[in-house]
């Protein structure tokens, strides 16, 4: 009973505040989380959709994505532990070794 | 305008502002405290469009584990407080582009289901029952899938996070 372009819209406004969190924090962090709230945004849609459309796979994708979300968290807060060991400090904008 | 659409509505508000207060707060243990409420409202929208079992599974992955991993990522690492700090130069261009894809996916979304002729829909049960059936007929390969990346996951975590004894 409820208007699918509003709950998409609600998404939308989830992820353009993940991208604006991924472009302008400087703690590591602070960008996963900024992640976090992007993935969640594309769960929204993704279970909105499947209500609307009575489909069972939107449901089933939003669950694999949260499995996967939460394997990313877990090997992401390892690289930012591990590197904090060796720099002492985890600000992204530090880490430019690679660069060219 | 039904209750359930008044019910999502205060939700999306108050994930909404918690949304942006996670990404503009200037203390980090302030930020994953905003994401714990803008995930309980994700969490909310889900048991209001019927899809009970994610709705459980987000409250219980998400703010029982994923945001105790963020709070103990912040403990170990340090972190910093304060509005220089945290944020990087070009926070101004950052923001530029937030409300541009914000902007670009509200015309989409109009352009493809407009808001005026939107009809309510009948919302669709997600019992678990019947997620499970799904997963393990339907999308039982996908689910093998993420189950060899949960543990691909796990064990990655681990070998990267210990302290090597061994030179």
């Amino acid at each position: 009973m409820i208007r699918l372009p509003l709950v998409l819209m609600f998404s939308a406004l989830l992820f353009s505040a993940g991208v604006y969190g991924v472009l302008a924090r400087r703690n590591a962090i602070m960008v996963l989380m900024a992640i976090e709230l992007m993935l969640n945004a594309v769960n929204v849609n993704l279970v909105a959709f499947a209500s609307a459309f009575h489909e069972m796979g939107g449901q089933v994708f939003a669950l694999f994505v949260i499995a996967v979300a939460a394997a990313e968290v877990g090997i992401g807060l390892a690289i930012v532990i591990l590197l904090f060991r060796t720099r002492e400090s985890i600000n992204v904008d530090e880490v430019n070794l690679l660069k060219w | 305008m039904t209750a359930q659409e008044y019910a999502f509505l205060v939700m999306a508000v108050v994930g909404g502002l918690a949304a942006i207060a996670v990404v503009t707060a200037r203390n980090v243990v302030h930020a994953a405290l905003y994401l714990v409420v803008a995930l309980l409202s994700v969490a909310g929208v889900y048991l209001l469009l019927g899809a009970e079992f994610v709705g459980w599974v987000q409250i219980l992955i998400y703010v029982g584990a994923i945001v105790i991993l963020f709070l103990f990522g912040l403990m170990l690492t340090k972190a910093p407080i304060g509005r220089d700090t945290l944020d990087n130069q070009q926070r101004w261009l950052g923001a530029l582009v937030g409300v541009g894809v914000f902007a670009g996916l509200v015309f989409l979304i109009q352009e493809a289901f407009p808001v005026q002729e939107a009809q309510a829909f009948e919302t669709f049960q997600g019992t678990t029952g019947a997620v499970g059936e799904a997963i393990f007929s339907t999308y039982v390969l996908p689910f093998e899938a993420v189950s060899f990346l949960l543990l691909a996951a796990l064990i990655g975590a681990i070998v990267l996070a210990r302290k090597d004894d061994a030179t």
